[in-house]
């Protein structure tokens, strides 16, 4: 980043004052921005702060309002996706835009002009797959992928396109640790080979490990510029936030108490041909811990997760044990009686109705707090108790009668465990608690999930994203190709051994430094 | 290339309006028909939509025809809004006349409020235990309902026709394919004295506040609800699939079966090989018009009730073929879906990129 006469050349992106209104609110406001070649530029800011919009009108997806955009030098309008990939500018999306019922070979010939050969286009996969650290099996079908694998997906098919500006939306949320590093690695050696890349992400350590520059985003304003080199990720969040970043506060272990869940041999062949089967899982879960389960996505957490909460009960009663009940064949509802609560990794369409109310949604998996009588719905109650869940985990939202999928990502979040919170269970099963959701609602929900710790729950965190599990747990384990790990005490661990379980290798022999091979 | 382009937000207020759109469109589109068809188009309106509810038994006529498809759309409404999808209405409406027919041939000649009673009964359970077919085999082999349900309707159809040309045929009937008729004793009482007007319009209204009170506030309704619009949300909460699949199929069936009864006890009289007049299909189309909801089907149960009216005058009075009710039916559903897709999506012009 010297300084040239030359410079203008190396300018590949310019936005000027882009302006784009939505009828409630304007997502980007005079926002500027320029990209050089080679460059990694981070754009930071908070759910809402319009990173996601302005990548858009990048991409064609959608069209600014007022501003203008250079590309190389060239004004030029952006119509549509097809014609950004046109001229060198490929994107990964935070959410995904796969089709479920095709295989990945088939997803990726669609994002390509003409008609790609299959079989060819698979082997390129493999090679692009091998080559960047994302194993992914271009025969599956979408639908039997899990979030992480789905990510892979998308970034394989911008690679393939040998994009001159790769726009990245938080990419890195689903990989190990090693996968991260070799994804830089690659990001580097695109950067060297003069691609820009534009990079949103909300974890700051990766951003300041990774990128050269970063503009920062605020209620669709441009708020500040900075060398992430030069900053600490405290300095930058308070820069994305306005305000210091509240730290959770984790106190020493409380006193164990009940065992609240055992797994006793669980085992489980996936419905799902291409799923993961559960082999012989053993843990026991006490009052009073969090107990975090790390493990690239895909390693059997759905299936683990379908068979704690009941949705799809296993045959062997005494595999799971909830408060003392044996409960494997138990459907949800029994298990909540016993004492379960259940926060999934869905939000919409699982963890809650789109369409209906917020209300409506409490009443999901509340009634059974004394909210029917005879069959019938006392929606007074039902509204006090959605209203009490909104104020509590302050859920930004139009009020408690608005569809949940008015909410964004991170309100409807903490609406959802909320709602499982308010319910006082004695055991509660928390997959991805803060996905896509920003630095200061993860920092509450992580908050709320140590202080309900505190007052005596079980926890069982099933996440993706490593820092999390060690800012919250007390004990941590792995899974890994549908086998779990020993737990350890979260003193007598560290990242890079978690790192390294994650490939499913904790029974490999490990000399007693605790440094595998480095 | 036109393309559909789904809307970011659809318009509530437009999915509520659209019903309305349809039935405008519908009148249109029957005023252009009466006049391809050499009709004067003002006449064949007033033909079809105002003439049969002109006077005081036009209305008793017209509340008549909307009984059976009151009935029907309510109980298939429930199932609807679980998506379990009965499309064997009509079938299970036969199987309830034939039901309620036995109860009343077999007590031929009796007295006493127990036959009616009893051809309620059975008028309902036999709606069930034909929509309890396609239920079971659901749940124990996961067949699809709405093939079950819609073949079991040509079972049915030809099991009453086997009926009336045998075991149930009138003895002194010189071998015309129905039954006897009915005692008085079997038959509905009138409630609008002059009338056919019978006390089948008082279950309909009945059925229409108990499926108005189940659906939006009971917590089975609820449940039901979110199994339609998220499957895996009614998964997770732990709402028993196959308890709704039951609930879907029985409420329709049971309704379904309380048409047929009252058809064979109410203006027919007697059971023949034409039960129902479609009314189990027709009841389909009310249900989406009405957008499952009771206080809908009321209104939209009326206005199919004039289209069979109106079809009977423009056979009469314009000299138009019978299946004019059907086009009219067929316009209504179609131009309800079209104007659906429309709030859902947009249609685009798009360029075919070179």
């Amino acid at each position: 980043m010297t300084s040239d006469a030359a410079e203008v050349q190396a300018l590949r992106l310019e936005l000027g004052g882009i302006t784009k209104r939505y009828p409630s609110v304007i997502a980007n406001d005079d926002v500027s921005l320029t990209v050089r070649r080679g460059e990694i530029h981070a754009v930071l800011g908070e759910n809402g702060a319009g990173k996601s919009t302005l990548m858009k009108m990048i991409y064609g997806v959608t069209k600014p309002d007022a501003g203008e955009m250079k590309w190389e030098g060239q004004p030029v309008q952006v119509d549509n996706p097809a014609h950004a990939r046109s001229l060198g500018i490929g994107m990964v999306f935070q959410h995904f835009s796969l089709f479920e019922t095709l295989n990945v070979v088939e997803n990726v010939a669609l994002a390509l002009p003409g008609n790609p050969d299959l079989g060819e286009l698979s082997r390129q996969i493999t090679e692009v797959s091998n080559r960047y650290g994302l194993p992914v099996d271009p025969g599956r079908l979408v639908h039997a992928l899990s979030v992480g694998e789905r990510q892979r997906v998308e970034i394989i098919r911008c690679l393939l396109q040998n994009p001159k500006l790769l726009i990245m939306d938080e990419p890195t949320s689903v990989l190990t640790p090693q996968a991260v590093r070799k994804l830089f690695d690659t990001l580097r050696q695109l950067a060297d080979e003069g691609c820009s890349i534009l990079y949103i992400s909300h974890k700051l350590d990766e951003i300041q490990e990774l990128c050269h520059v970063a503009t920062v985003l605020r209620d669709g304003k441009v708020t500040g510029h900075c060398i992430p080199a030069e900053e600490t990720p405290r300095s930058m969040a308070s820069l994305m936030i306005g305000k210091e970043l509240p730290v959770p506060e984790h106190g020493a272990p409380a006193d164990l108490g009940e065992v609240r869940l055992q797994l006793q041999g669980l085992s489980k062949p996936s419905d799902d041909p291409f799923g993961t089967d559960l082999q012989g899982i053993d843990v026991e879960l006490r009052s009073g811990e969090i107990l975090g389960i790390a493990g690239v996505s895909g390693n059997g957490q759905q299936e683990l997760l379908y068979a704690l909460s009941g949705e799809v009960p296993v045959d062997d009663a005494d595999a799971i044990v909830i408060c003392g009940v044996p409960s494997g064949r138990d459907m949800p509802d029994r298990r909540r009686l016993n004492g379960m609560g259940f926060v999934p990794e869905e939000r919409l369409g699982r963890g809650a109705v789109p369409r209906m109310s917020l209300t409506e949604n409490a009443l999901l998996t509340a009634h059974q707090a004394g909210m029917l009588r005879y069959g019938m719905i006392r929606f007074e109650r039902v509204a006090a108790f959605a209203r009490q869940c909104i104020s509590d985990f302050n859920v930004k939202c139009g009020g408690e009668d608005h569809a949940a999928n008015s909410l964004s990502g991170g309100n409807l979040q903490k609406f959802i465990m909320g709602r499982e919170i308010l319910l006082a269970p004695k055991l509660l099963v928390v997959a991805q608690p803060t996905w896509g959701v920003d630095v200061g609602a993860a920092a509450f929900i992580r908050q709320r999930l140590i202080d309900l710790r505190d007052e005596g729950t079980a926890i069982l965190v099933i996440s993706e994203e490593l820092e999390e599990l060690f800012e919250i747990s007390d004990r941590i384990a792995v899974i890994a190709e549908g086998r779990l790990s020993p737990t350890k005490k979260l003193a007598d661990t560290n990242i890079d051994e978690i790192g390294l379980w994650m490939s499913g290798m904790w029974d490999a022999p490990v000399d007693n430094g605790g440094q595998a091979h480095a | 290339m036109l393309r559909l382009e789904r809307r970011p937000e659809a318009s509530q207020m437009m999915s509520y309006a659209s019903p309305l759109i349809a039935v405008v469109l519908m009148l249109i589109g029957g005023l252009l028909l009466f006049s391809a068809l050499g009709k004067d188009p003002i006449e064949g309106f007033k033909v079809f939509f105002l003439y049969p509810i002109s006077d005081a038994y036009g209305v008793s006529e017209l509340l008549l025809k909307a009984t059976p498809l009151m009935l029907c759309a309510i109980g298939l409404a429930v199932g609807f809004r679980a998506n379990v999808w009965n499309i064997g209405a009509e079938g299970q409406l036969i199987a309830g006349g034939i039901a309620a027919s036995a109860v009343a041939l077999y007590f031929y000649e009796a007295q006493g409020a127990h036959i009616l009673i009893l051809m309620v009964i059975a008028g309902a359970i036999g709606g069930m235990l034909w929509a309890a077919i396609p239920a079971f085999l659901k749940i124990r082999f996961n067949t699809n309902e709405i093939l079950v349900s819609l073949m079991l309707v040509y079972v049915a159809q030809l099991l009453v026709s086997w009926l009336v040309h045998g075991p149930m045929m009138d003895p002194d009937g010189f071998n015309f394919p129905q039954s006897r008729l009915f005692d008085d004793s079997a038959l509905l009482p009138i409630l609008w004295e002059g009338t056919r007007l019978n006390l089948a319009f008082g279950f309909a209204i009945s059925a229409l506040l108990v499926g108005y009170i189940f659906m939006f506030r009971s917590f089975a309704g609820f449940q039901m609800q979110v199994a339609g619009y998220a499957k895996d949300a009614a998964r997770y909460a732990g709402f028993s699939a196959k308890r709704m699949i039951w609930i879907g199929l029985l409420s329709g069936g049971g309704m379904a079966g309380l048409a047929g009864m009252s058809e064979v006890a109410g203006p027919m009289g007697q059971i023949t090989d034409h039960v129902s007049n479609n009314y189990g299909f027709a009841a389909i189309i009310v249900a989406f018009v009405a957008r499952l909801n009771p206080i809908g089907i009321f209104f939209a149960s009326l206005l199919m009730a004039l289209l069979y009216l109106g079809g009977e005058q423009a056979q009469q009075y314009l000299a138009l073929p019978s299946s004019i009710s059907n086009v009219f039916q067929g316009m209504l559903l179609m131009f309800l879906l079209g104007s659906d897709v429309l709030i859902n999506y947009r249609v685009r012009w798009k360029e075919v990129a070179a």
